[in-house]
């Protein structure tokens, strides 16, 4: 291939932008190791910040993974019998219903987060427990759930295997759990994962939804940004990204496996 | 059992937490606001500036990061080299942080001890530092803009049929004729729904402005400050009520003119 001055603009303008995207990011790994910032990386290494972070917002990160989890619990049983729904009809209602389900992505996290105050802030113990942050993640990410599932049973030739195996004498369960399911894991497994990466890192809802006892990862970065010296608040993100980037490229390695199979076919 | 039966069965639960935990809530803000609270948006300056702030700063993110993502997606889309997956994974990082991250990471680049700060002083020049003020927002939603726009825009160029460029070389036409007249059209639809994304999500992200604790009042942060510090809530419910109607309505634009490609 002939590379002329076009090919090495190009090169040189993603460079300089991919610099730009991922510098910043290395710079607050390495601040969130170095023993003395001022001094630079010549200080040496230390786990000490993350250990300290972890003392003081450990259980910022263990609450973020219990509602990380509870919310994919639900969004696996709410999202994924709708998305089956939302697959097999094909009228005007099911496509009103899906346009519906997928709304609270385009509205900001700030407007239902003060929506669900206003609705439910005095009910009960609800405005200082958990239940308050999980309810606004399950609102926020089951039209993830819903839409990365429902792609791939629209991928699939859902009638016709469902026509097969009820030829065969399969219950509607039977066909279910038997057929369909198996056909879209991949939908699931990736659908599960955006949802786990999307709840860990909400902030937007839920910087209005929680209380002083219910501080979630993100909660506490934003808090440790503004009252906490850098190495600490490098340290913190550090844990963040130790969570986040696994899970992000485990989906990005699904969804290609997803796209190599989806080519072969 | 029936077949409609067991449809609506099974779709009723999602039915039921969308109309419990966001339609009712959302009508809850559309009254929280009051005549007073409406009212008050188109009375007192302050909201109006923040309101013309916040769609500037959108736009501005939107035509930047229309113009970076899409050479990046026609030279990324084209080019094989060694190393590009890695750079395309690494690059799809950002996808995953939060708004307040985006702004950690812009005071990394360009805060007090920042990247941008210890180069300049480093070539004997000023300590520059612009994280804090409109270049420094700007740049974080630029930040968290790219890789998603880039993603669309690399997939639209991927998708461009290479036989009408070389038959628009073929007939003489110069690069950046070629870009004008074939290239850029045929992405235009691509650009349309990525650029209304970015639009929406930089109208209502927040993370980031809080994260840099700026003085541009952007909208989100009003609403913000008006609902924890000013306890004004019916200011607050007004102004996000209005957000979350304009965000969703320019998302559903783009998708009905892309048909389909947008969020």
């Amino acid at each position: 291939m002939r590379r002329g001055i076009g090919f090495w603009t190009g090169l040189c303008f993603t460079l300089l932008i991919s610099a730009f995207l991922i510098l910043p990011i290395f710079a607050s790994v390495i601040a969130g190791v170095t023993a003395n910032q001022f001094v630079g990386i010549s200080s040496g290494f230390t786990t000490r910040w993350i250990l300290d972070v972890w003392t003081n917002y450990g259980g910022t990160v263990l609450l973020s993974l219990q509602i990380a989890f509870a919310t994919l619990a639900i969004t696996l049983l709410l999202g994924v019998p709708a998305a089956y729904v939302l697959a097999r009809h094909a009228g005007v209602t099911a496509r009103l219903i899906e346009e519906a389900l997928v709304m609270p992505i385009a509205v900001p996290g700030l407007a239902t987060a003060l929506g669900l105050i206003l609705a439910y802030g005095a009910v009960g113990g609800l405005r200082s427990s958990w239940y308050f942050i999980l309810v606004g993640h399950v609102v926020f990410c089951l039209p993830f759930m819903m839409r990365a599932v429902l792609a791939v049973l629209l991928a699939i030739d859902l009638h016709r295997l469902e026509e097969a195996a009820r030829a065969c004498g399969a219950t509607w369960a039977q066909r279910f759990f038997g057929v369909v399911l198996p056909n879209i894991r991949g939908g699931i497994l990736a659908g599960s994962l955006m949802v786990v990466t999307l709840s860990l890192g909400e902030f937007n809802m839920t910087l209005l939804l929680h209380t002083p006892f219910t501080r979630t990862l993100p909660v506490g970065l934003a808090d440790a940004y503004t009252a906490l010296r850098t190495e600490m608040a490098s340290a913190y993100t550090l844990i963040f990204f130790a969570l986040i980037v696994p899970l992000l490229s485990a989906m990005q390695w699904v969804v290609g496996r997803m796209d190599q199979q989806g080519g072969r076919r | 059992m029936h077949d409609r039966l067991r449809a609506g069965l099974l779709i009723a639960p999602a039915l039921a937490v969308f109309l419990a935990f966001f339609l009712i809530p959302l009508g809850y803000l559309a009254v929280a606001g009051g005549a007073g609270g409406y009212s008050a948006i188109l009375t007192e300056p302050r909201f109006l500036r923040s309101l013309i702030s916040t769609l500037l700063v959108a736009a501005a993110t939107t035509v930047i990061t229309l113009f970076i993502a899409t050479i990046m997606g026609l030279f990324l889309a084209r080019v094989r080299f060694r190393g590009r997956s890695t750079l395309l994974a690494l690059l799809t990082l950002p996808l995953a942080f939060p708004g307040v991250v985006v702004g950690y990471l812009v005071i990394m680049l360009a805060g007090r001890q920042g990247l941008v700060a210890e180069v300049s002083l480093a070539l004997g020049g000023d300590r520059i530092v612009f994280a804090y003020s409109l270049a420094g927002l700007l740049l974080g939603y630029v930040y968290f803009s790219i890789p998603r726009t880039l993603l669309t825009l690399m997939a639209a160029a991927e998708k461009l049929d290479p036989r009408l460029e070389e038959a628009a070389r073929s007939l003489g036409a110069s690069p950046f004729g070629v870009l004008r007249d074939v290239l850029l059209p045929g992405m235009a639809p691509a650009m349309a729904a990525a650029g209304a994304i970015c639009f929406a999500t930089a109208t209502g992200a927040f993370g980031t402005a809080f994260a840099l604790a700026s003085r541009i009042d952007v909208l989100p942060m009003v609403i913000y400050t008006e609902f924890t510090l000013q306890a004004n809530l019916a200011v607050a419910a007004a102004l996000s009520f209005l957000l979350g109607i304009a965000t969703w309505a320019v998302l559903a634009l783009a998708r009905g003119a892309s048909g389909g490609a947008a969020a």
